[in-house]
Formats: structure tokens, C-alpha cells, sequence
């Protein structure tokens, strides 16, 4: 693509238009995703698509193209036929010649490499249960383009609603269509965006910035990666319409060190939009001026914090500060900032592109539009799943995940990573929305949901979490730093089985004295994933602290590995592969193990053919 | 940089050019990337450590104060700083990184189990680097890769649907 300038609003719809002819040159395209999937092996993937076509002679009326996320990365790799909407995987190289023949020459199906439903190859993607039930609107475009060509996504449609906002639109009219169209905060504070917008664009001084939050801490959460990584043009779009509303002519895009392909992605797209004067001097010619920036983080989770990450990008330590004065009011170099959440910025675009009222014509009262969840754990389909905010979990987790992993039962989904908690069976009705989860005691946080099924222990649950916040508590307030240190100590206490029955209450105080003591959102939620796991699995503590018993059989020291000797004929593989020689016995007779040497490492249950080890 | 500089040791040291090992010769990195980011200002601290550390492999303390003099920033400042941040490293690290996600998805679904695997495999502590330098190992807390559980980073490659022994499989391919 040649690097023309596009000035105004009638030269982005002849490029888009051009484009599309472009893209509709090919009769076929091979979308593979190369974000997610290049974790197991995706870059080999479209290579043997590019090499094997070309081979063929396929390959100026087939194009493959490198996509982002699909979304059903429990499948990955994953790749997309169009215009079939064939959707096949996991792929692997030597897939490549019979998708080929079957169906890029022939049209059909690969049957073994589709989704089964019913027991029957479901090859079309709109029919495949997990999309079905999702509206997937944010990532309407991930995999469907590639997220280093801004030519595709103008073909798609990109920036003509950043192209809507600035020529035709005042500031205060974008900001009253977010404001009226109930976007909230997708971050984890859910506060609603245009209001932010409003204080920011009221507060006095002409140098303002916009921040687009990357930093995604929250571990099992990775919905801000797939949208850098696969449409960050649709971010950028976000930002540019934000920075208009707010009147910021410069803004960063933070985001953490662990996304090394986010981080590429979005650079490129900048370069792009820079060359192409969609970023920089008049954009559209509408007077406006606006660049980004990308900073990475060095690694600290409370870098996430709004006051945090303003600190890192001053190049300092990442401690929080006291609010008021609100960033929106003193922000980066003390003048007025927007911190906003990669998803928030996504939805604006087609805000304002498609109207508030459609925006709002989906979800709740309590949360509008929809919400993209990272499912994870032990669920089927993990991935990226975006839904109509007010589905209720158990559609979330049974229709659009397909149940949980090896049909065990679902014991509790962990929502709003370590400010949230657990979210227990007996809701799995609820309809979920910013404020329905807070009435049971988790959020909605980023959107990250982990499954949990029979085999996940929940004290061990609240040990992870506390572990996780005593590390990265800055340390600025000691109600944080070490409230948090001597949660983590009880907890590792009952894990051991050294419990003691005033623990639990111990534990609730000193939950309650740090959520009021501590000065940042990290402290002030610290405590949750403990306080609702006593909450709503209050038995599995006492099981721990009195019958010195983990249910779930995860915490070591609180299960005993024995072999039955009915099973058992006497091969000796157990033995052989015990790391402490702890089980011994006669050939051909039943083995025993014994329990002072026993370091619970698992390997003899592991390693017997006739299952006859178990956990008790 | 004038040919006679002082050397590691803090004795006068005629400067035999490249390849000398010497302060002058590790310096070239530095002054490129003070070049490239200049003016610098303390608000570039972040990205100019990450660098540094980019181009030496770790923050070497010589480097750091031949920075601080010549940008103004103080060197308290920038230690305050580096040693905040997981990322950066006062110590030579390993020419490769191994990062074990411990995150909550690979929690559930054994990454201890990998984790533990990991660490025998190599003969490291968590946070450590191998005798022979070819390792440093550290455990963070999600990858945004949990769809894969468990998933480790070696360097910026992903790899995910781990068990500890497709994990020391892939160790072995790094030298
Ligand atoms: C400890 C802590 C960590 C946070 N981490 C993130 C994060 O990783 N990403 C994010 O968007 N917001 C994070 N937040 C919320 C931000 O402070 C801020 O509210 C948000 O970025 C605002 O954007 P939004 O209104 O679009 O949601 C975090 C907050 C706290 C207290
Ligand atoms: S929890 Fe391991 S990659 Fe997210």
C-alpha cells in the first residue's frame, strides 16, 4: 500500500473502498490466527499455507492472511476459512494439503478437524454452540483481518467513526453519546466513561493526555491482549475519538512487558496511521491534532492503578497517590488525564459509528453493551467469549464454554482475579452484570473468569491470591503491606493443617481493618478473594482447621497417598519411581507406601498402569 | 570518550579500542541510546533503563553511573526505580529468560507441577541464574496466555499445554 496521506473524510471512504476490491480479489482466504496460536506452533502453520499454495499455483486467487484471535483458543491453532466460515482445529502442518484440496479446492469440509456437536463435524462457525450464544461485537473484526495492515481494517470499515467524530461532531456531542449510551468503565472500576470524559474536558488548561491501560494484572484475564494484538487500529480509533472529546493532543498506550506481540503490533499500527496522517497534524482536516506514544511496564501489578501507572510513566516508582485531586483533574505532569481500559476505548468507535441506541439496546441496567471474559481453568472452551452483559453464568460457563473440563462438577468460578472472589454453584443463575456480582462478594473486574471444579481447593485458592497481592503490595501502607503478609501467614498455617479454630474470625477482621485502611484500590480489594471464599465455602475451611482434611485434596500434608490392594498386582513401577523409596513390597504382591517418607510428589500415581494409587 | 578511561578494576587503563572489555568499549551502547533518546529527561527513565538493559543484558553499575552523570539524573533516583520493577536486573542474568506463569488459570490446571520441573531441569532457584549463565528463571503471574494452561515464556516465545516433561523437552533446544 503506498503510503498516501488520507486528509479527509472522502479520501478514507475511496481507500476503503479501494481496499475492498483489493481484499475481494480472492476467492478464498485462509485466516490463521499468529497472536494466541503462535504458542503452539501457528508461524509454521501459515507458512505451509503460504509455500503449499504457491506450490499450487492457488495463490493469487487464495490468500492467507495472519489474523488475530478467533476467540475458541481451546481449539488453537485455529484457522478460518473464508467465505465458507469453515473454522478448523487444532491445525497442524501436515493438515495443510488435505484443507486444500477438500476445501479450498473442493468446498467441503474437513470433517476430523471441526467442532463435533451431537456427535456430528460442525464445520460452520455461526453454528458451533460457543459462538452462537455470543454477540461479539469488540471483536467483531479480531481474526477476520491482519492487525498489521491498516489497509484491511480501513476495508472493514476503521476510522470512519474517529473520521464521524472530528468532522462532524463537536467534543461535547461525542462525550454525551458515550454518556448516553451507558458505556462503563471495562477496567474494573466500571465507572461510566463519558462522565470521566466530561470532568476532563471541564477542567481548566488547554495540555491534556489520554492513557489507554494495558497493564491487564489481572492473571487469567487476556482480553486487552487480543484486541492490541488483533485490531489495534479499532484502539487506536478508540483513542483518537476520546483524546477529540476530552481535547488531549497527546496519549500513551501502557502496556505490560509479558506482550511482546501486543506491544509489536500496536507500533506498527501507529507507524501506519502516522504515515498515512491519521495520527499527527489535522487529522481529517479537522483542525485536531493527536499522537500516541507506547510505553511499556517494568513489571508491577499495581502499575494498573490509575495513580501508579501516571507515576511510571513519569518514570518513577509505580506507588499510588490519594484521590482527589482525580487524574481527570492532575493526572500525567499534573495536568488533566484520562485513564481508560483497552476495552472501554474498543466499544467507542462503534458508539459512535452505530449510535448509542443500538450500543444500549443490549444488557442490563446495571451494565450496558456487552463484555468480552477471559474463560479459563477448568472449562472446556477456554478463550475469549463476549456476551450481552446480564447472561447468566451457567450460560456462560455451560453454553458458550461447553460445561467443565471432564464433566466434573462446577464448584465455583473465580470473577475480578485478586480484588474479586468466588463466585459458588448456587449462583450460577445470576444474571451477570457490575452489580449483581457485587452483591455476592466477587466483580466483574476485567472480565477474567476462571472455572473451578471439585479438584480446586479453596483455602489453597485464598492462600494463591494472598501470596499474589503480599508480593506486589507496593508497600506504601502498612495496613496493605503487612495486613496482607499476615493473612498469607495464617492461610499457609491451614494449608499445612496447623490451623486454629479463631483463625477464620482473625481472618475476617483483619480483612475488614485493611479494605479501611489502605489507601489504593490494591488494598482496598486485597482481602476479597479471602473474605468470599470464608463466605461461601466456610466448611472447606473448617474441614482444613479441625479435621486437619483438604476435601479437594490439593493442599500437600493434608492427604495420604495409599495403594489398594485389590488393584495392586505387585509390578514394583511405583516403586522403581519413587523418588524417596517410600513404597515397598514383594514382587506380584500387594505394594505399601510409607507415609513418614512420603513427599506427596505424585509420581506413583502417575506412573501405575492399573490405578491402583489413589489420594485420600 | 577519551582514549585513557578507567577500567573495571578503577585503575588507568589504556583503551585498546573494540573488544577491549573495558568501560570505554561497554559504553558505546549507552552513548547510542542516550543519542537516540535525547534530550532525555527523568520522565524517560523507564524506557531508557529498559535500554540499557535491552543492550547489556542486565543494568551494569558503571553503565548506570556514566548515565546519571551525563543525563543529570541522580543515581538514587534511578536505583529507587530499578529496584521497584520486576523487570530490571543489577546482576548478569542468563542469556535466556525462562518466565514460569504462576498466574491463577495455570494455578488450577498444575503449574506448580511444570514449575517444579522446571527448576530441577535446569538446576536454578526461582529468580536465579544457572551456573553456566545460560538461564535466569522467574515466575510471573499470568502471560495472558491462560488459555493455554500451563504456559511458559522462554525469552518471547510462548509455549502453552504444558506438562513438566514437554516443558524440559523444550528447555533442552536452548543453549
Ligand atoms: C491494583 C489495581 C490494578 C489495576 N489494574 C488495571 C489493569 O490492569 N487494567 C485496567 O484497565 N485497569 C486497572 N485498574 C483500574 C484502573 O485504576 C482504572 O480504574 C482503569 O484503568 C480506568 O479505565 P476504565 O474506566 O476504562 O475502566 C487497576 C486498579 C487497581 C486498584
Ligand atoms: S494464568 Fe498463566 S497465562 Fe494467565
Amino acid at each position: 500500500m503506498s503510503e498516501q496521506q488520507i486528509t479527509n473524510v472522502k479520501e478514507l471512504t475511496a481507500c476503503q473502498e479501494k481496499f475492498q476490491e483489493e481484499t475481494n480479489r480472492f476467492r478464498a482466504r485462509v485466516m490463521v490466527c499468529s497472536t494466541g496460536c503462535r504458542a503452539l506452533g501457528s508461524e509454521a502453520l501459515s507458512k505451509a499455507f503460504h509455500d503449499k499454495l504457491a506450490a499450487a499455483g492457488l495463490e493469487r486467487e487464495i490468500a492467507v492472511v495472519e489474523t488475530g484471535c478467533h476467540g475458541q483458543c481451546s481449539r488453537a491453532p485455529l484457522v478460518l476459512i473464508e467465505p465458507y466460515d469453515f473454522l478448523y482445529g487444532p491445525v497442524k502442518a501436515e493438515d495443510v494439503d488435505e484443507i486444500i484440496q477438500t476445501t479450498l479446492v473442493g468446498g467441503k469440509p474437513v470433517d476430523r478437524l471441526c467442532e463435533m456437536v451431537d456427535g456430528q463435524p460442525c464445520p460452520t462457525r455461526s453454528e458451533i454452540p460457543f459462538f452462537k450464544s455470543q454477540s461479539r461485537e469488540v471483536m467483531k473484526h479480531c481474526g477476520s483481518l491482519d492487525p498489521k495492515r491498516l489497509d484491511q481494517a480501513i476495508a472493514l470499515g476503521s476510522y470512519q467513526a474517529a473520521a464521524k467524530a472530528l468532522t462532524t461532531m463537536t467534543p461535547e456531542q461525542v462525550i454525551a453519546e458515550v454518556l448516553e449510551a451507558g458505556l462503563k468503565g471495562r477496567g474494573g472500576g466500571g465507572f461510566p466513561a463519558g462522565m470521566k470524559w466530561q470532568f476532563c474536558r471541564n477542567a481548566p488548561g488547554t495540555e491534556k493526555y489520554l492513557i489507554c491501560n494495558s497493564d491487564e494484572g489481572d492473571p487469567g484475564a487476556f482480553m486487552d491482549r487480543a484486541l492490541l494484538e488483533g485490531v489495534p487500529h479499532q484502539i487506536v480509533e478508540g483513542m483518537i475519538i476520546a483524546a477529540y472529546a476530552i481535547g488531549a493532543s497527546k496519549g500513551f498506550v501502557y502496556v505490560r512487558a509479558e506482550y511482546p506481540i501486543a506491544v509489536e503490533h500496536l507500533n506498527i499500527a501507529l507507524k501506519a496511521a502516522r504515515a498515512h496522517g491519521l495520527l499527527g497534524k489535522n487529522i481529517f482536516g479537522s483542525g485536531f491534532d493527536f499522537d500516541i506514544e507506547c510505553r511499556m511496564g517494568a513489571g508491577a501489578f499495581v502499575c494498573g492503578e490509575e495513580t501508579a501507572l501516571i507515576a511510571s510513566l513519569e518514570g518513577q516508582r509505580g506507588t499510588p497517590r490519594p484521590r482527589p485531586p482525580f487524574p481527570a483533574q492532575s493526572g500525567y505532569n499534573k495536568k488533566p488525564t484520562i485513564i481508560n481500559n483497552v476495552e472501554t476505548l474498543g466499544n467507542v468507535p462503534r458508539i459512535i459509528a452505530e449510535g448509542k441506541e443500538r450500543f444500549a439496546s443490549v444488557g442490563t441496567t446495571g451494565g450496558k453493551g456487552t463484555k468480552i471474559f477471559a474463560l479459563a481453568g477448568k472449562v472446556r472452551n477456554t478463550g475469549l467469549v463476549e456476551v450481552p452483559m446480564g447472561m447468566t453464568l451457567r450460560e456462560i460457563v455451560y453454553n458458550v464454554g461447553g460445561g467443565v473440563l471432564d464433566d466434573r462438577p462446577f464448584k465455583a468460578a473465580q470473577m475480578g482475579g485478586p480484588s474479586g472472589g468466588c463466585v459458588p454453584a448456587e449462583f450460577l443463575d445470576l444474571a451477570i452484570d457490575y452489580d449483581s456480582v457485587k452483591s455476592v462478594g466477587a466483580i466483574v473486574g476485567s472480565g477474567g473468569l476462571i472455572v473451578m471444579d471439585d479438584n480446586t481447593c479453596m483455602v489453597d485458592m485464598a492462600r494463591f491470591f494472598m501470596e499474589f497481592v503480599q508480593e506486589e503490595s507496593c508497600g506504601k501502607c502498612p495496613p496493605c503491606r503487612v495486613g496482607t503478609r499476615h493473612l498469607k501467614d495464617i492461610l499457609e498455617r491451614i494449608c499445612a493443617g496447623h490451623g486454629k479454630e479463631s483463625d477464620l474470625d482473625e481472618m475476617e477482621k483483619l480483612g475488614k481493618e485493611i479494605i479501611a485502611g489502605s489507601q489504593c484500590g490494591l488494598g482496598q480489594t486485597a482481602p476479597n478473594p479471602v473474605l468470599s471464599t470464608i463466605r461461601h465455602f466456610r466448611g472447606e475451611f473448617e474441614a482444613h482447621i479441625r479435621d486437619h482434611k483438604c476435601p479437594a485434596k490439593v493442599c500437600q500434608g493434608l492427604y495420604q497417598f495409599v495403594i489398594d490392594a485389590d488393584k495392586c498386582i505387585g509390578c514394583g513401577i511405583c516403586a522403581k519411581n519413587c523418588p524417596t523409596a517410600a513404597i515397598s513390597g514383594e514382587k506380584r504382591k500387594a505394594h505399601a507406601i510409607d507415609q513418614q517418607a512420603c513427599v506427596k510428589c505424585g509420581v506413583c500415581n502417575e506412573k501405575c498402569p492399573y490405578a491402583a494409587i489413589s489420594k485420600v | 570518550m577519551t582514549e585513557v578511561s578507567k577500567g573495571h578494576a578503577g585503575e588507568p587503563h589504556v583503551h585498546r579500542g573494540e573488544g577491549c572489555g573495558c568501560l570505554a568499549a561497554d559504553l558505546a551502547k549507552a552513548e547510542e541510546i542516550l543519542a537516540e533518546l535525547s534530550p532525555v529527561d527523568s520522565g524517560d527513565l523507564i524506557p531508557l533503563l529498559q535500554r540499557l538493559q535491552d543492550a547489556y543484558g542486565y543494568l551494569p553499575a558503571d553503565v548506570l553511573a556514566e548515565v546519571s552523570e551525563r543525563t543529570g539524573i541522580p543515581l538514587s533516583r534511578m536505583y529507587g526505580v530499578i529496584t521497584f520493577y520486576t523487570q530490571f536486573s543489577t546482576t548478569p542474568r542468563g542469556r535466556h529468560t525462562i518466565r514460569c506463569c504462576t498466574g491463577t488459570a495455570c494455578h488450577v490446571r498444575g503449574a506448580k507441577d511444570v514449575a517444579e520441573a522446571l527448576l530441577h531441569e535446569v538446576d536454578v532457584e526461582v529468580g536465579g541464574t544457572t551456573a553456566d549463565g545460560r538461564f535466569t528463571f522467574e515466575n510471573v503471574a499470568c502471560l495472558g496466555t491462560c488459555f493455554l494452561a500451563p504456559v511458559v515464556m522462554v525469552d518471547d516465545e510462548y509455549f502453552g499445554q504444558l506438562t513438566p516433561a514437554k516443558a524440559r523437552a523444550i528447555v533442552k533446544n536452548y543453549s
